[in-house]
């Protein structure tokens, strides 16, 4: 009978702990829409969203630019960390001997312990010089926020693609193997195949990151108002709009940083449930995938 | 077992709450809190060591954040003393009062190498508003003309659409806005970085900030210095405000008057700035 007082006691102070996880999550969205809705509605949802006019000051609030900022920089961080990380994780599940494995893997989640500012100074004295010098345009662009955020995005992809491709049983492999195929052969058309599901869940978790970071891409974006039209024009994306203007907003110009909280916010949980979706399909199952 | 968990507990969140008790009361005691503009806050720090060398027992805390979060930190009573690089606003000036402890000028500056040296204000306001957008038209080489300009709601930014963007049209008063191609950095320093890295910028800062490897503009023909904002001529000039709401404490009290003391008052003037009037 006291056990199980004792343990019912525990029980729901464990419960009570997660729940004030899961408030906290509610307390904010609660809190970003109550303040951001209403000026969307105000400034109307179509020309929110779709305006390219950002000047609060005169109370026009278009972030139209910042959204295509945002899908440019982290398209750009995916087609280069995304590729660099699927690679990375093949090489590392697959043709590695698992002592360079156990040396790699961890230097590679190390990267994702590297403060944001970090990479962004780094970007601002070495890569925007470059690409001023060497390519064109004013250096701050989407290119050079797309290879900061690429670089920042590698573990995150790398750590997921690696343990989808090691879950894959050994039977298909060998089976793979048996039948004649070269490792490349069996690497390709059944072990990624096979672990479909948890690369695409890699990708996006990758991208949520890329779309959400603010710090680097401050510094290195440019954080101009205009549409970009190359890869070597500035842009600004949601959250360094955000960012930028948080500490001086008031009133109108303030709820108006909050509705472009609720974007990010919105685009970032349709990520999110995408990647949940797709990762509850178990992966290893070829049929399924 | 439950109840001596929970006695534990007790007695933690108790020791906890007496220690910050202790900890916040002798804070509240010692320090003044000063928040604002980040062109300010360089000099606000030196003189805040500085006194702080002449009165060991009395400490100064400085944090950045821009002019109008030091104002709304003033009004929220999270800061003693504001700092605000602008004038203030008709609105503003009936909530707070606002010391001027130094002026200062706005440097248009550009990279070393470019060949334009002295600009109307009209021709600044045409580069910034997107109108002219490459050098030749000024009078320089043939490149294009890369705007650096400050986030929404700095001190600096506002001082310069004050300044420069305003315009005169047919007798009514009309504000150009600044170019939406322009780059925006969120502090002096980032602006003089990339000033002094790029041959095509142009941007604006504090002239007490710039130091010596950029090039500034002359502006009006005026070429900017502190004497020349002393003496009114140069055009760019604007007030470095410390703001209070009602009356001050004593301990800002002795700040401000530090401030405002001949020593004080040296130690602005020897970094680039000028007296306050």
């Amino acid at each position: 009978m006291k056990q199980a007082a004792k343990d019912k006691c525990i029980s729901l102070t464990l419960m009570a702990v997660a729940m004030s996880g899961i408030s906290g999550l509610a307390l904010i969205t609660g809190f970003i829409f109550r303040e951001g809705l209403p000026i969307m509605m105000k400034v109307g949802l179509g020309k929110f969203l779709l305006s390219s006019n950002w000047y609060p000051q005169e109370g026009e609030f278009g972030i139209f630019p910042m959204i295509v900022g945002s899908v440019a920089v982290t398209v750009g961080a995916m087609l280069i960390g995304g590729t660099l990380g699927l690679g990375c994780a093949i090489v590392l599940a697959q043709f590695c001997p698992p002592r360079l494995v156990s040396l790699l893997k961890p230097g590679i989640e190390l990267l994702a312990g590297i403060p944001s500012v970090v990479y962004g100074f780094i970007g601002v004295v070495i890569l925007v010089p470059f690409i001023r010098d060497y390519i064109g345009g004013p250096g701050l662009s989407v290119l050079a926020a797309s290879v900061v955020l690429g670089v920042m995005v590698l573990p995150t992809v790398t750590s997921i693609s690696f343990d989808a491709l090691r879950a894959v049983p050994r039977t298909y492999r060998e089976g793979s193997i048996a039948l004649g195929a070269t490792e490349w052969q069996t690497t390709r058309m059944v072990m990624l195949k096979a672990a479909k599901s948890g690369i695409v869940t890699a990708i996006i978790l990758g991208m949520g990151r890329a779309i959400g970071e603010t710090m680097a891409v401050i510094m290195v974006a440019g954080n101009t108002l205009d549409l970009p039209r190359s890869v070597l024009d500035p842009v600004r994306t949601l959250t360094s709009n955000i960012a930028l203007e948080m500490g001086y907003a008031a009133g109108d110009h303030r709820k108006a940083l909050f509705a472009t909280g609720v974007t990010l916010f919105v685009i970032i949980m349709v990520l999110n449930t995408i990647a949940l979706a797709v990762s509850r399909r178990r992966p290893g199952r070829v049929g399924q995938a | 077992m439950m109840r001596t968990v929970l006695i534990l507990f007790l007695c933690c969140a108790m020791a906890l709450a007496v220690v910050s008790l202790l900890w916040g009361g002798r804070a509240r005691e010692r320090t003044v809190n000063v928040i604002g503009s980040t062109s300010i806050q360089p000099f606000a720090e030196m003189l805040s060591e500085e006194y702080h060398r002449t009165w060991p027992d009395r400490k100064v805390e400085i944090q950045g954040g821009g002019s109008t979060a030091g104002l709304q930190a003033c009004a929220e009573g999270i800061a003693e003393i504001g700092m605000c690089s602008r004038a203030l606003k008709a609105k503003e000036a009936e909530l707070f009062h606002g010391i001027t402890i130094a002026l200062d000028g706005l440097a248009v500056v550009v990279h070393p190498s470019n060949g334009v040296g002295a600009m109307s204000r009209g021709q600044i306001r045409r580069i910034f508003s997107g109108q002219t957008t490459n050098w030749k038209d000024v009078g320089g080489a043939d490149r294009p003309i890369r705007l650096i300009t400050r986030e929404e709601g700095s001190g600096t930014r506002e001082a310069f659409v004050k300044l420069v963007m305003a315009a005169k049209d047919n007798g009514a008063d009309r504000v150009v806005r600044i170019s939406r191609k322009a780059l925006t950095q969120e502090s002096n320093g980032a602006v003089k970085e990339l000033v002094k890295h790029d041959p095509c910028a142009i941007g604006y800062m504090s002239l007490g900030l710039v130091g010596g490897e950029l090039k500034m503009l002359a502006v009006d023909g005026v070429a900017p210095s502190p004497k020349e904002v002393a003496a009114g001529r140069y055009p760019l000039m604007r007030p470095f405000l410390f703001v209070v709401k009602g009356q001050p404490s004593g301990q800002s009290q002795d700040f401000i008057d530090f401030v405002l003391s001949a020593s004080g008052q040296l130690i602005l003037e020897k970094e680039g700035l000028v007296r306050a009037p």
